[in-house]
């Protein structure tokens, strides 16, 4: 790593200059709060793109590979598969990138700059708020790029923009209800390889256990009754009635049923353990 | 005032803070010391505020008091009951080894750690009950750089900015003020982990300073810095007080805070083991430190011999072979010790007369010497611990 020195003579001068007790602007409210620690999180989008990469490579890869290969098999031909899979892939996607909230989170912990954050004068919870507010600008994005696979591929959604516009909004409110788990256990568990291991743990089950790749209707019972329970498979439900224009009101509400009770539950959870640390 | 005070019986050490650094200071201080000592256990009020500035101070002059601050880890306990008085517009050290409660004293005081026991007012806001309107008027400069080193420093600087109630505009125009200032301003829009130590401690200082604050805590400030960037932050330490700023550094090492700090307080194991200017707490010890190299390693047992006699107290050998180091009651008394050794054909290659170093201070204080480690080794260890 290179490093930049300083090679500038400082002048004490020239810092007494700068010091005034007297500047003191009025605090901003909460919301503001979190918009500056989102807009944190937009920075570090732009100086390292590289994490957009992460974000967008496996779900091309999972359509893709799951269209052509089993496409066939499973609903006859590649074409209906797609259209069958791909809303099915977007929650997975968003799923997945929910567990990089806690890993930063849990990364960003361990540095200096959190104690920084914590001895200034704004609302408790904003930092963390801010880096879920920014990540929904990634999830938003993957979905973009997810949706724009498949209409290459030929996936025609019967709504058109405004379904998928809908279904991106409806991904980005559950995302943020099932984020406050990872953000619990960020910070909970002491190194982020365990908050990575600990989230794979549970999402590969509420993912693959779900109508995600496959109609539920070939499964055992007892597999039946346990992903009517699954919030990622109403959310899936949802997303397919969406695009296809079969949605109805009730599908809605399942799917926005986990989120408000993760939030309920983990939010203030997430606050008590955010200002106990330290 | 603190009970402590009181217990102190005599103050005049105080009057001997004008002498220098590295000349010998005759001074009255074993009645005080030792006055100190009995009336407070542990620890040793050394020149214990002077009569007339004791009456000056009320509570409003300080803005850091605290009454028996504890703080436990595991049951254990890492602050164990610490009193400070920190005047404002002062700067203040902590100084101790690692793991001796700094960190943690810091944390309580900049409200990012709850005490578990005492009492303590910074800038008169009781820590605990009024922390949101404390945070206004202090900033935390953390032991491992507290910048966002995926950003720029220019980022960095806005984001305080805006978190602090700025204006966009107004961010923008207030970090570029502290870029230039603080001589980061050609590398403003380069991510802060491509900077050198130096530059990013300066940043550090410098996101501390967006909206100046009344109190300002330092830790570790220049641990792991080259000797250039060190002086370059000592150069902006010193200056951080023109407007008022109250400064509470501290370090472990000995020569920072005798180069900065108007007061110092000596941490072990949690505790308070002395207090004081850096004068007073040297002065402590003994009226200074006796170094005397010889000529000849082979006759230092009998040169011990000779100055154990002169000087009526222990003469020790010090790890460089041909050197002996004593704490000399008095100044006459080591003229009369250098004599002898003349005259019992003992020669000396050089010998200096000194205030004793912090280190000697600390040795005196717990029976054992501050660690030595490099900064290297220093940082790896306490990112260890906090890990």
């Amino acid at each position: 790593m290179s490093t930049i020195e300083g090679e500038k003579r400082i002048a004490g001068a020239a810092i007494e200059k700068v010091l005034d007790t007297s500047v003191r602007p009025d605090p901003p409210g909460p919301l503001a709060n979190v918009l500056t620690f989102a807009w944190r999180g937009l920075l570090k989008i732009k100086h390292m793109p590289e994490q957009m990469f992460d974000a967008v490579i496996t779900p091309v890869m999972f359509t893709v590979m799951f269209t052509y290969l089993f496409g066939g098999a499973l609903a006859g031909s590649t074409e209906a598969y797609l259209q069958f899979l791909l809303p099915g892939i977007l929650v997975q996607t968003v799923m997945f990138a929910t567990i990089y909230t806690g890993f930063t989170l849990n990364t960003d912990l361990g540095k200096g700059v959190y104690d920084r954050f914590r001895s200034l004068p704004v609302w408790r919870l904003s930092p963390i708020m801010g880096a879920m507010v920014a990540d929904l600008q990634r999830h938003t994005i993957s979905a973009i790029i997810v949706f724009l696979i498949g209409l290459i591929m030929g996936f025609r959604p019967e709504t058109g923009l405004l379904g998928m516009i809908l279904v991106i909004l409806l991904l980005d409110v559950f995302a943020l209800g099932f984020t406050w788990i990872f953000v619990t256990v960020g910070l909970v568990v002491r190194s982020s390889s365990s908050v990575m291991t600990m989230s794979w743990f549970f999402l590969m089950p509420i993912t693959f256990g779900s109508n995600i790749f496959v109609d539920t209707a070939t499964m055992p019972q007892w597999l039946q009754t346990a992903i009517a329970f699954n919030p990622v498979a109403h959310l899936t439900t949802a997303a397919r009635g969406i695009l296809d224009g079969t949605v109805d009101a009730s599908q809605i509400g399942l799917a926005l049923i986990a989120p408000a009770v993760l939030t309920v539950i983990f939010a203030p959870l997430s606050l008590y353990l955010y200002s106990r640390k330290g | 005032m603190s009970g402590a005070v009181r217990r102190c019986a005599v103050g005049q050490v105080g009057a001997t803070i004008a002498g220098g650094l590295n000349q010998a200071v005759n001074i009255e201080t074993n009645q005080s010391e030792g006055s100190c000592v009995e009336g407070v256990e542990r620890t040793a009020y050394l020149g214990c505020f002077g009569e007339r500035t004791q009456h000056a101070m009320t509570t409003s002059d300080q803005a850091v008091e605290t009454h028996g601050l504890r703080k436990l880890y595991g049951g254990k306990p890492a602050v164990d009951g610490i009193d400070l008085m920190i005047p404002k517009g002062s700067i203040f050290g902590l100084l101790g080894p690692n793991g001796a409660g700094k960190t943690t004293t810091v944390r309580m005081l900049a409200t990012l750690a709850r005490p578990d026991g005492g009492e303590a007012r910074v800038l008169g806001h009781d820590l605990v009950r009024e922390a949101a309107a404390l945070r206004r008027r202090i900033a935390l400069t953390g032991q491992f750089a507290s910048v966002d080193e995926d950003l720029s420093g220019q980022e960095n600087l806005v984001l305080i900015g805006r978190l602090l109630g700025f204006s966009r505009k107004g961010a923008r125009a207030r970090a570029e003020e502290l870029l230039e200032a603080f001589g980061i301003a050609d590398a403003a829009n380069k991510q802060a982990k491509s900077y050198s130590g130096g530059m990013r401690r300066r940043l550090d200082i410098a996101s501390s300073l967006v909206t100046t604050p009344e109190l300002l805590f330092l830790d570790e400030p220049t641990t792991g810095l080259d000797p250039r960037s060190r002086n370059q932050v000592w150069d902006i330490i010193r200056r951080l007080t023109a407007a008022g700023t109250t400064v509470l550094l501290t370090t472990q090492y000995l020569e920072e805070a005798d180069q900065l700090a108007d007061r110092i307080a000596v941490i072990d194991h949690g505790r308070m083991i002395a207090e004081g200017t850096s004068t007073e707490l040297k002065a402590s010890v003994g009226a200074g430190a006796l170094h005397v190299r010889l000529a000849e390693p082979g006759r230092r047992e009998a040169a011990q011999t000779i100055l154990e006699k002169a000087l009526g107290v222990t003469v020790e050998f010090d790890s460089e072979p041909r050197r002996l180091n004593a704490m000399v009651p008095d100044d006459a008394s080591a003229g009369h010790a250098l004599a002898a050794l003349a005259d019992a054909g003992i020669a000396v290659s050089d010998f200096s007369l000194g205030q004793p170093s912090l280190d000697e201070v600390f040795f005196a204080l717990t029976g054992h010497h501050t660690e030595t480690e490099t900064p290297v080794a220093a940082e790896a260890v306490s990112k260890e611990a906090a890990q």
